[in-house]
Order: structure tokens, then sequence, then C-alpha cells
């Protein structure tokens, strides 16, 4: 910019900002490395010395004893079933709303639109009946689940998209003698693909981190996504155990960071369209 | 033609989402408001006794604490988590150095769950507390309040300023320069142009702050628990709470009730937001 020289001082600012806003889990990383009894609630700030160095040796307790790796299955199982239905079925939904506009349709709309809004704790011990009754309660099952629970964003963010899309494409591909499935899934998706990132990856932050629906609705004695885990691992034990609980929260954040600094664009982009269309 | 081709189409494009929607959505909804009139244990033994679940919460004094407690939380989180939002915006859409680098870290405490959340903030605080000699967050539910600020502002300031950072860039240029040839101070810009241009962002910041601040629950679970005695328990555990964790034949229908409650607290304050802002916002 014209004043280069006026910029060096709020980027100071911000990087100081910056450092502390990265605090929080610089202190967990630390103490992570730490020995079980350098690790009070005063000590927590000291630096790991020679005595208090424990190398990853709580990453591998907390790894054995949480069972990292089967809640690190279930919770990519969970989020990769919910979400790819989430979105085929929901792609699918908004464009026949768009295009039949009917009453009904329109109610299904609205009725979406609506559930956005209602808390969780409004239905979470009536769904979780529901979910045993007609055997959802497995990690392979809970995605129809979150299909019926996600769907408010994703029919939304969908319909605001195909509503903006014109219609003469789809016209002239029924014409030429597609089935309306095959004008879905060859002029359609095509079409979609920005949105489809973008709603992917706001329903991933959502049903990646759920507490509580899966902790109703799964057996905890059997199935732990990474959420629950880090509960049960700070609830179940009666005396907790600082080093691996900090290590287990680490576990639990790298993987994400890895994939945000990956996908940072998509992500990012995928937030302001989820808000513009809100 | 569209519509009319694919209308009969419906078994394959509508009706999967619709049935999944109902499952996971419809039934316990309505099955729930039915619920809050009944006293039950499971479902096997309900009895209707209309309004009295409802008179019942009345006499509960933890819910109306945690109901002024839920409404204060949401109104200070929103405030403050949009202010400090708007000025980290304005701040990177100046052209400093390093922009992209700060927008990353930012928002990286987006991505990190709520239960995790608490338990990185509840060893930092704890450590602070007792380093300044102050009862810990367990022990003090004023101190309980200001941990549950702190942490859900780290974690949705870089939502909410991405939101602002793309409205302010969608603010043309040439209106800001037609301004300042007309002689408009900085300040004047800020007011007159940029906050006014940009309401449809405070719309819908505002709408998620509020909702995400009356829904709050894994973030409170983790970092305080409600503890102490159910002093710094939002609504959302309190409901939690009266449902799972306290024995007694008439809690669950009590605790149907308060989410009833709940969910028309949180509708109500949605629709009044929205209409409020969305009046403020001017025409393109």
């Amino acid at each position: 910019m014209a004043n280069k020289k006026k910029s060096i001082i709020p980027t100071i600012i911000l990087t100081v900002i910056c450092i502390l806003w990265l605090y929080p889990i610089l202190l967990i990383l630390l103490n992570s490395l730490k020995v079980e009894s350098a690790i009070t609630t005063s000590g927590v700030f000291s630096f790991p010395t020679a005595e208090t160095w424990n190398g990853i040796s709580n990453f591998i307790a907390s790894v054995t004893q949480m069972d990292f790796l089967k809640s690190f299955w279930y919770s990519l199982v969970i989020s990769v079933m919910s979400v790819v239905l989430i979105l085929i079925c929901c792609s699918m939904s908004a464009w026949y709303i768009v295009r039949v506009n009917g009453k009904l349709s329109k109610a299904f709309y609205y009725l979406c639109v609506f559930s956005m809004v209602v808390p969780f704790q409004m239905v979470m011990f009536t769904l979780a009946k529901t979910a045993d009754t007609l055997k959802l309660n497995n990690p392979y099952n809970i995605c129809i689940i979150y299909l019926g629970f996600g769907a408010g964003l994703a029919v939304f963010m969908f319909t605001g998209f195909v509503k903006g899309i014109p219609m003469e494409i789809e016209e002239a591909a029924l014409i030429d003698g597609c089935s309306p499935f095959k004008v879905y899934t060859q002029v359609l998706i095509p079409i979609l693909k920005p949105t489809i990132i973008s709603t992917a990856i706001l329903e991933l932050m959502w049903v990646w981190n759920d507490y509580l629906l899966p902790t109703l609705v799964l057996d905890i004695k059997k199935y732990r996504t990474i959420p629950m885990a880090v509960q049960y691992f700070r609830g179940s034990f009666g005396h907790v155990q600082m080093g691996p609980m900090m290590a287990s929260i680490m576990i639990d954040i790298i993987p994400i960071i890895i994939v945000y600094l990956v996908c940072q664009k998509y992500i990012i982009e995928g937030v302001v369209a989820g808000a513009v269309k809100g | 033609m569209v519509g009319k081709t694919i209308k009969k189409w419906w078994p394959l494009f509508v009706l999967p989402t619709f049935a999944a929607f109902v499952i996971g959505f419809l039934w316990p909804f309505l099955w729930g408001i039915y619920l809050s009139f009944c006293k039950f244990t499971t479902v096997q033994d309900v009895t209707f006794v209309g309004f009295s679940n409802y008179s019942k919460i009345l006499i509960d004094k933890t819910f109306s604490h945690s109901f002024w407690l839920t409404v204060a939380f949401a109104f200070v989180s929103s405030i403050l988590i949009n202010v400090c939002a708007f000025a980290i915006a304005l701040a990177l859409t100046k052209g400093y150095k390093g922009t992209n680098a700060f927008r990353t870290v930012f928002f990286m405490p987006n991505l990190i769950g709520g239960i995790v959340l608490g338990y990185i903030w509840q060893t930092l605080l704890n450590g602070l507390l007792s380093m300044w000699g102050q009862p810990l967050l367990a022990l003090s539910a004023r101190n309980g309040f200001i941990g549950m600020l702190i942490l859900l502002m780290w974690q949705q300031i870089g939502y909410m300023m991405i939101i602002y950072v793309a409205g302010l860039n969608n603010v043309s240029p040439d209106l800001i320069e037609a301004a300042k040839i007309d002689g408009a101070t900085s300040r004047q810009i800020l007011f007159k142009i940029k906050i006014p241009m940009i309401m449809p962002s405070v719309t819908i910041c505002t709408f998620l702050t509020l909702t995400n601040g009356f829904k709050m629950f894994d973030q409170n679970l983790s970092l305080t628990g409600g503890d102490p005695g159910k002093q710094s328990q939002l609504l959302a555990l309190n409901i939690y709470d009266t449902f799972y964790a306290r024995s007694g034949p008439q809690w669950k229908g009590i605790g149907q009730a308060k989410a009833v409650v709940f969910f028309i607290l949180v509708v109500a304050i949605a629709l009044v937001q929205l209409k409020a802002t969305s009046s403020k916002e001017v025409q393109q």
C-alpha cells in the first residue's frame, strides 16, 4: 500500500495477538510432553526441563488407554458416510423443491429451515429412543440420523444455489432424451460443485466435532467417537492422569490442524458461502 | 417443463431425505412436544398430566437461574464477539503484511470441538487463576462465566471475522473514493459507509452468535460442568442434567417441558433479531 512505513506497527500488533491466540494450544503441547508430577494447576506454565521431560510416552499412554485408533475409525466412518449421504440426498431434494415448487415441496423447505433453529435438547430424548427402535444406534447406521438432522442446512444452501441456475440447460438435456436422473448427475452436479464443497465443509465440521448426538445414540461402551473418547477419558477414571489427558487433546487437534492447513482455501470459502446464503 | 418431468420422480429425489428428516427431526420433535405434557421414565409408562410439568418448572430454582444466566451469556458474548471480530476484520482489510497468515490463525480455533476446547481453557484458566490466588473455575460461578465468555470468543471471533472480511471486501472502492473526495473523515467513512453497507453481514453474524450462545452445551459441560452447584449451568446443560442426572419419576417430563420452553425462547429471539437487524440493511 501507499504508506509502507505506517503498516509495520499494525503488523507487529497483529503478530502479538496471533501469538496470544495460539498460546492455549502451545500450552497444551508443552504440558503433553511433561511428566505427570510437573502438570499441576499452578505448574502448567513452566517449560519442560531435563527432569520433567517425558518425550512421547504420554502420547503412547493416551493412544492405548483411549483406544484412539478405534475412535478415529468410528469418527471417520460416521463423518464421511453422513456427509456423503447428506450431499447426495439433499442436493437432489433441493433441485426437486426448486423446480417442482408445489405446496408440498415448499412446506418441506420451510420445515428444513425451521429445523436449523431448533435446539438439539428439544429432540434429544425422543431421537435417541427412535434411533434405538429403528436400530440406527451403531456407527454405520447413524448417518441416517445425521441426514435427518443435517438436512436443514444442506437443503437450505442447495436451494439457494439452484434458484440461480437457468432452467434452459436442464430443459435442453431433457429434450435430448436424458432421464431426470442423468440430468442430475451429468448437468446439475458439475454446476453445483462449489456449493457441494462448501456444504461438505460446514457439515463435516459439525459431524466430526459433535458430542451429544453420538453420546446419546451410540452405546458408549462399544463405540466412541473422538469427542466422546476425550470426555470419557476425563470422566471415567477416579484420578485423571493429566499427562495422557493433554496428549489426548493434542491427538484430537493435530489431524484437524493438518486438514485445515491443506484445505484452508476451501474451508474459508465454504464459511463465506454459507453465511451469504444464510 | 423441468418441474413437470421430474415431478413423478419424487421417490428418488425427495423421499430419502424426507424419510430421514422425519426420523431424525420431525417425529422426535412432535413426540417431544407431546411428552412435555406427560409423566414418564421410559417411553412405555407414559401418563398424560397436562400442564403440570410446566408449572413445576416455575418452582425449579435451577431453571430460572440458568435461564437468566443463558440470556445474559448469549447477549454479552454476541456483542463482544461481533465487536472484536469486526475490529480484526477492519484491520485485516487494510492490506497490511501477513494478512493471510493472521486470518489463518484467527480462524483455527473454530475447527476444534467444544469438548476439547473446554479442557484446553480449563488448563490455561485454572493455571492463571491459581497464580493470581483466585478461586478456580469449578469453585466460582463468576470465574466460570467469564471463562466461558473467553472460550467462546476465542472459538468464534475467527468465524465472524471471515464473514465481516467478505462483507468489507464487497464494499465498492468507488464509494469510499467518492466520500474521500467529498472530504469525509475516516471515522465518517466507517460509520456512514462501511457499517451500513455491511449490515447483511451484521445480521448473519448476530444471528449466529446469539443462537450459538443460547445453544452452547459442549463447552459448558467440559469447562465448568455447571459447577459450583449448578451455578454456571446454561440452559442446554440444565436440560441435559434434568433428563439424565436426576433420579425420580417426574424429572424426564420436566426436562422435556424445559426443552420446549428453551426451543420457544431460541426461536423467538432469532425471529426478533432477524427482523430488527435486517430492517437496517440498505438496498444496493
